[in-house]
């Protein structure tokens, strides 16, 4: 049976600074080298400085992946040399010595399965490298310390996975997870990373490293299983080791065996006491918790009649889910999650539109409701909605502007509806002998409007003047 | 010795307390005595090498104190006191080479805690001190620009390994210093160069700015030539820094408040493992007159036995190995360093020759420390270090229930002479078999220079309960005014 397991690592990104140092967590912005201070590069005889916040936030993670937390958590380093590395050790968790790290034993349902998690820890990140230069040859490895000391959450899961199918259900339930907590923005470049482990019936465990996408992962997995069924085929013992993704190739590659890995020799991080989890701490963070995805779901459902697909999308984004939150009320939250899912979602579907565009909620509700008053018409309304995204424009403005108001006057879409009937011969017999066609017609209606009639007084005075029910 | 009115028989000898008053009397100025300090190193240190580097701005800071105070602005409590510093603490804009080839060019780019504090203080840094490198050693022979000497006697070594600060102290280089005490590197050279030195409990002064070598036990502590100046730097220097997640808030307690409350009723162990077996008969007759001097003021003594004291010295070396074989692993010469071209070299070998700066104690400690924490071995010797830590602190604080205090001398053995242990690592380790426990159980612990013995110090060690640092300094305190020491001969 094919075995694989996960870890992932998620950079804490929503905290203001590191996991040690005032240095910022959001490193992205800054030029080589100048978001460093002497903990991060760990300048003799800097000592780190436990950012409590980062504490709270992989507390909230274990609570939501139903981990066990103890009541005193440690850390501990991790010893190995390489240049992102400032200190040469990882100030990280361990568990060897019974549970310190921040989760433990947890697990999480998806499509029915149980996929348990083993392990959660806090830990720091290394400074990243960078190579310089044309050729192999000629690279010049330079190393870039502002990552250096980002708070990171590693989830490591027990090998329940049974195919690559899985393994991306999983990676997109935690992806809205992590978001919907509020620790990380899973759009930032390197925000989530994720490492797997396979192994098939009759071979060892194959650990794989490198790989820059969960998209890659999948692919890394796929091609590790066929791998390695085909050498359990052919009689070839699986040896147990690490294998790196080849990005160009699309292929794993061997990187080192068991026996050569490192020994991290790790011992207690004195400079870090030992943090105390009491019941406050938890009692606090339950409170400040935000709703799971899957109870806004089910209050979508329940409460406001929202369909399940519908309800799906939206508590599952949480962009969507925090503005269907502040804008709706009893009466108008089945619209504003039609809204949201069907139209605003082609125009803020990247992270770069989210960011620029200038929608507020207030929008949203002063939009819904008139379309509930029949002041202006669904079609309006996703032209205005599309100006509110780019312009940040009240819906009176935009209205005023456009021209979208809706026409409800009877002789005026009368009138037009002279017109379409005079126009459209064929379609008209047609609606007679098929009265269920009479949406053509209504398009037509709508389409010469600009819109902007009414569209259940058009049917409505269609149906008079065609004399079908 | 006390005070005096003119330049020309000014006493460089005066406590730290007494210069103060000196100054705010208007007999002296911060100038006079930073210029006589400063003459003073130039004739002596020579012989001595207690500094590695000097303040050239020293008499320059001076002055512009004695302008604050001419012109009754706020002057800091120091008042231009000049203090030297362990060159393992960082001085922000200053070399601080922990006496090791490897950073003998690193300038800290910011001050240690305990410097900002002294700073703030209008304290003047008069200097750097030498040191075993990194700290590892009991003599200063360790230090890669060559060993101190002691001013008892130039043949002898001044103990370690703030060796430097303790020379310089007892030899009126300076009024005080700041080492750091491993496993006596603060006591040991006390007690060899006849001065006070502290090394309080654990977590009592922030460790930010000091570069670790032993990170979980070590601790910086004051060096002076009084108990009196050892509580008032203590009161300056102590406390909650939100730099040191080990820091301990004091409660802002006065060290020098009540200093002279006696030992009237107190009960002092005395620990039967640390004062028969292995110990020079000058060193036991000395401590057996400590403890009759304290049975004069009023004290009361038992005997008490750490049976676990036996394993302390093996437990020390595999922690701070293990420890250090981590905290040095940073000096890769990437980010500071030496000048070094690393053209052609993979990155492992690099390393390797990147580390061959290191000096032939701290290259030893280093590789016991790749290999006492690994993972085929750590039950073996590190794990069994950790026990024997956490049953000796058992220990001690049970001893600790029964009495006040404890009594033992600081080192066993008289000062020695160069090179008479250096080829000896296992002798060498036996020197701290007084000293380590206080670490290994975060107690605080203090020696106080009590007797000349055919010219040479010897130091009794006073160790305390957890935060009880201020019961010690009034115990040291009524110790040192029940003897009367030559002057230092240089
Ligand atoms: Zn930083």
């Amino acid at each position: 049976m094919t075995k694989i397991g996960l870890e992932i690592h998620c950079q804490l990104t929503n905290l203001q600074s590191k996991l040690f140092c005032s240095c910022k967590a959001n490193y992205r912005e800054f030029s080589p080298n100048t978001n460093i201070c002497p903990i991060c590069v760990g300048l003799p005889g800097s000592l780190p400085m436990l950012n409590q916040k980062a504490v709270e936030k992989a507390t909230m993670i274990s609570m939501a992946l139903n981990c066990k937390t103890p009541e005193k958590i440690a850390f501990f380093r991790k010893n190995y040399f390489y240049p992102d590395l400032p200190k040469n050790f990882q100030i990280t968790q361990f568990d060897a010595y019974g549970p310190t790290s921040i989760g433990h034993d947890g697990k999480i349902t998806i499509e029915g399965k149980e996929i348990r998690i083993r392990r959660i820890q806090i830990e720091e990140d290394p400074g990243r490298l960078i190579y310089e230069g044309t050729s192999e040859k000629t690279q010049i490895p330079l190393v870039d310390y502002n990552r250096a000391g980002t708070p990171l959450v590693e989830i490591v899961t027990e090998p329940d996975f049974d195919n690559p199918k899985q393994v991306r259900v999983f990676l997109n339930i935690l992806v809205d997870l992590l978001e919907n907590l509020g620790v990380s923005d899973p759009t930032l470049e390197g925000a989530l990373r994720a490492d797997g482990n396979v192994s098939v019936e009759g071979g060892n465990k194959i650990e794989i490293k490198n790989v820059a996408s969960f998209h890659d992962l999948e692919k890394a997995i796929h091609f590790e299983i066929t791998r390695q069924q085909s050498l359990v085929e052919r009689n070839i013992p699986i040896i147990s080791e690490t294998r790196q993704w080849d990005d160009r190739r699309k292929i794993t590659i061997s990187a080192r065996k068991k026996e050569e890995e490192q020994d991290y020799r790790y011992f207690l991080e004195g400079d870090i006491p030992w943090v105390k989890l009491n019941s406050d701490h938890f009692k606090k963070l339950r409170e400040k918790m935000p709703e799971s995805i899957a109870s806004k779901r089910e209050r979508y459902v329940e409460k406001y009649g929202i369909t399940n697909q519908v309800a799906d999308v939206l508590s599952s984004d949480k962009y969507y889910a925090d503005l269907f939150e502040q804008s709706h009320d009893e009466k108008n939250a089945k619209e504003i999650a039609n809204i949201i899912t069907t139209d605003l979602m082609g125009f803020v579907d990247t992270r770069e539109k989210r960011e620029t565009s200038k929608l507020t909620h207030q929008h949203l509700t002063e939009l819904v409701n008139s379309i509930m008053d029949n002041k202006i018409t669904r079609n309006s309304a996703k032209t205005a909605l599309q100006e509110m995204v780019s312009t940040g424009k009240s819906l009176i403005e935009i209205i005023s502007e456009q021209d979208l108001d809706n026409v409800s006057d009877e002789s005026t879409i009368s009138s037009i509806i002279n017109e379409v009937l005079n126009e459209e011969a064929n379609a008209v017999q047609e609606v007679k002998e098929k009265p269920e066609t009479v949406n053509f017609l209504v398009g037509k209606v709508m389409k010469k409007s600009k819109g902007k009639a009414d569209p259940s007084m058009t049917l409505n005075i269609l149906k008079k003047k065609l004399g079908i029910t | 010795m006390s005070g005096h009115q003119s330049w020309f028989d000014l006493n460089l000898g005066i406590s730290a307390l007494k210069y103060i008053g000196e100054i705010k009397n208007g007999n002296l100025t911060a100038e006079e005595f930073i210029s006589k300090t400063i003459e003073r190193i130039q004739k002596v240190d020579s012989k001595l090498h207690a500094y590695l580097s000097i303040n050239e701005q020293a008499v320059e800071q001076a002055k512009s104190i004695d302008k604050k105070i001419k012109a009754k602005e706020n002057v800091g409590a120091c008042m231009g006191m000049p203090i030297s510093i362990k060159d393992n603490i960082c001085v922000k804009g200053t070399k601080t080479t922990c006496a090791s080839k490897m950073l003998e060019d690193f300038i800290a780019p910011y001050d240690a805690t305990v410097v900002s504090k002294l700073k703030a203080e209008d304290t003047i840094i008069i200097g750097k001190t030498n040191l075993d490198e990194f700290a590892m050693g009991f003599t200063t022979e360790f230090s890669a620009y060559g060993p101190s000497k002691n001013p008892w006697n130039t043949e002898y070594v001044p103990g370690g390994s703030s060796g430097g600060s303790a020379a310089a102290v007892s030899a009126l280089e300076c009024i005080a210093s700041l080492g750091s005490d491993t496993g006596g590197s603060v006591r040991n050279p006390a007690s060899f160069c006849s001065v006070v030195g502290l090394k309080p409990t654990y977590g009592l002064i922030s460790r930010y700015g000091l570069i670790s070598y032993s990170n979980s036990i070590e601790q910086i502590g004051p060096i002076t030539r009084t108990v009196e100046d050892t509580a008032f730097l203590l009161n300056i220097i102590a406390g909650m820094d939100p730099h040191d997640n080990t820091t301990i808030d004091n409660q802002n307690e006065n060290y020098l408040n009540d200093i002279d409350s006696g030992v009237e009723g107190k009960k002092i162990g005395i620990i039967k493992e640390m004062t028969h077996e292995g110990v020079d008969k000058q060193v036991s007759a000395a401590t057996n007159k400590a403890i009759s001097n304290f049975e004069g003021l009023g004290a009361t003594f038992e005997e008490i036995s750490l049976d676990m004291v036996a394993y302390s010295v093996a437990a020390y070396y595999i922690i701070t190995a293990t420890e250090a074989g981590s905290n040095l692993a940073r000096y890769d010469n990437l980010r500071y360093g030496y000048d070094f071209d690393s053209e052609g070299y993979e990155f492992n070998s690099y390393l390797s020759k990147a580390r061959k700066n290191f000096g032939p104690e701290v290259t030893r400690r280093m590789i016991l420390g790749g290999f006492v924490p690994s993972a085929g071995h750590a039950g073996k010797y590190f794990l069994k270090a950790m026990k024997v830590k956490s049953k000796l602190t058992a220990q001690v604080n049970e001893a600790l229930k029964k009495v006040d205090m404890l009594i033992a001398p600081t080192v066993p053995i008289l000062p020695f002479r160069f090179g008479e242990k250096i080829d000896d690592p296992v002798a060498l380790f036996l020197v701290d078999i007084n000293t380590v426990t206080a670490n290994l159980t975060e107690k605080p612990a203090i020696s106080i220079q009590f007797e000349i013995s055919g010219g040479l110090p010897i130091g009794i060690q006073l160790l305390g309960k957890s935060m009880q640092d201020k019961m010690l300094l009034q115990a040291a305190y009524a110790l040192q005014n029940t003897v009367k020491l030559p002057e230092v001969p240089i």
